[in-house]
């Protein structure tokens, strides 16, 4: 079992493969520049397993992918690590015609790893739609893509091209949607809201996509990676699957590595690889780290002490209180201060609210406020139990998950860098407090902040 | 059967008569928008809880029966 992370610059001869080396999986024979053509991909992953056949003959084999998923223990790559085949048997399960849509609406200003596959993939993307039909009886796949994310689109609105040209047999139509590119777009429900012709923002729930979703009918969303993943079991099966990762979380994930490390950029590892061979697969840290943000601005802090043993699965990471999520990974270094840091990102992640909820408008604004007065040092006497109040008025109290996945980064920053901000609290700005952020936010997005490999 | 209550955040305005209707249950939060204890309510609290419903502006409060209960 290799546990060392494969860089997307370490390029493999496209050479058939009778089966999916190691590492990488999703990333093999990825290109420097520019997506792999159907030709390309199809000779490093072989085609699909047969498709076609009689209606009956369709049920039976979308029967036998969707056990082959759940044996081999995929989770959902969007963030909540939901069992795949659970979320297909639901919607397999509904009574009229579904919907799949392919989730690349990736508004986490941290995360490449969505517009990457979009970008230099576009086909294992497809395959994973198609499958994903397949599973659930759907005749429409619809690749939602974020729309700052400008190559991915052009790449993957390409590859439906050459399949519209190259397809002998019917499949389900395949469509590209470009979503309004901010935090809470990529939320299910806002997605489904967007391609109703609605705004792209969050709905009340039930009913929940999979019962009633785009044009009412039963929509199963699944995140980009999570559907190429599953054009990789369809083809390797569930044994191969699970030879990476853990017993719990089996399999590969793609993680996008920000912050002070050299080579920044999208690697994939196995789950449970620990975040150190990750830092040296990026060629190592250029500053003394005071924390690592896991599972980006919904995740939480890891602080420098207890970095070594760190492993990255949610098992592991749980102790912490993190979780993988989308596979964020964002180093701080030492010069940076984590008060003012957190501040910001409160401040950001206050302005990404749909303006739906009170709770969420309110409590996301007047917590982001409190962070801004500890960090100048003005803050009011009790300032913790003021942030304990309006973290118990904030949590559960929004239609989408937006404000607890918020109030996650926050306090975890409390806790992990408890002494600087009773220092800053006692003592005002520190001297790194008016250093530019580091973070990468839009005001400095993390395609800027680190050059892609 | 129980039931409960439950809110529909992006409806509310945060006008308030829930938690005059239903105190037993509802409080409101420093900004008026209702804090909800989502426990089974007794038969005397359904009966004003409907009532509450009914009386909100933006429909925005929900009567539920507890097997209904949502996957969040």
């Amino acid at each position: 079992m290799s546990a060392s992370p494969s860089t997307i610059t370490e390029l493999a001869p496209a050479t058939v493969q009778p089966r999916a080396p190691a590492l990488p999986r999703l990333l093999s024979g990825i290109r420097a520049q520019g997506a792999l053509s159907l030709e390309q991909h199809l000779a490093v992953h072989g085609p699909l397993p047969a498709t076609g056949g009689g209606r009956r003959r369709a049920r039976e084999r979308a029967g036998m992918l969707i056990a082959e998923i759940e044996r081999a223990g995929l989770l959902g790559h969007g963030g909540a690590a939901f069992p795949t085949a659970a979320k297909m048997r639901a919607v397999a399960s509904a009574r009229r015609r579904a919907i799949v849509v392919v989730n690349a609406a990736e508004g986490e200003p941290a995360s490449l790893k969505d517009r990457t596959l979009l970008e230099s993939l576009p086909h294992l993307v497809l395959d994973g739609g198609i499958l994903a039909a397949e599973a659930v009886g759907a005749d429409e796949v619809i690749v939602c893509a974020c729309e700052s994310a400008g190559a991915g689109i052009e790449s993957m609105a390409r590859a439906i091209e050459e399949r519209a040209r190259a397809r002998s047999e019917r499949g389900p139509a395949l469509r590209l949607t470009a979503v309004p590119g901010h935090y809470v777009a990529g939320q299910e429900s806002a997605l489904v809201n967007f391609l109703g012709g609605g705004p792209a923002k969050p709905t009340f729930t039930p009913p929940m996509p999979f019962e009633q979703g785009v044009r009412q009918r039963p929509t199963l969303v699944n995140n980009v990676e999570t559907v190429a993943h599953v054009a990789l079991i369809a083809r390797y099966g569930a044994a191969w699957f699970r030879e990476l990762g853990t017993p719990t979380q089996p399999g590969s994930a793609l993680v996008t590595l920000s912050g002070p490390v050299a080579h920044p950029g999208v690697y994939e590892i196995e789950h449970g690889a620990s975040l150190s061979s990750l830092i040296r697969a990026g060629g190592g840290s250029t500053a003394r780290l005071r924390g690592v943000l896991v599972g980006g601005y919904a995740g939480a802090w890891v602080g420098a002490p207890h970095l070594e043993g760190v492993a990255l699965s949610n098992e592991h990471l749980a102790p912490h209180g993190a979780s993988l999520g989308a596979g964020v990974v964002l180093l701080l270094s030492e010069h940076a201060c984590p008060v003012a840091e957190t501040a910001r990102v409160a401040r950001w992640l206050a302005g990404q609210s749909a303006r739906q909820c009170g709770p969420c408008v309110h409590g996301l604004d007047a917590l982001a406020t409190t962070l801004e007065e500890l960090a100048g040092g003005v803050a009011e006497a009790r300032v913790a139990q003021r942030i304990d109040r309006l973290a118990s008025l904030i949590a559960r109290r929004g239609a989408c998950g937006h404000p607890d996945g918020a109030l996650n980064p926050i306090l975890s920053a409390l806790e992990t860098f408890q002494a600087e901000f009773a220092d800053h609290a006692r003592h005002g700005p520190c001297d790194a407090c008016s250093r530019p952020g580091e973070l990468p936010l839009p005001d400095r997005p993390v395609s800027e902040a680190t050059a892609r490999p | 059967m129980s039931h409960r209550v439950r809110v529909n955040p992006i409806a509310c305005e945060a006008h308030g008569m829930c938690a005059e209707l239903l105190p037993e249950r509802i409080t409101l939060d420093e900004w008026g928008y209702p804090v909800i204890d989502e426990g089974s309510l007794t038969g005397s609290q359904l009966e004003h809880a409907l009532r509450a419903a009914r009386a909100c502006p933006t429909f925005a409060l929900l009567v539920e029966r507890e097997r209904e209960r949502g996957r969040r």
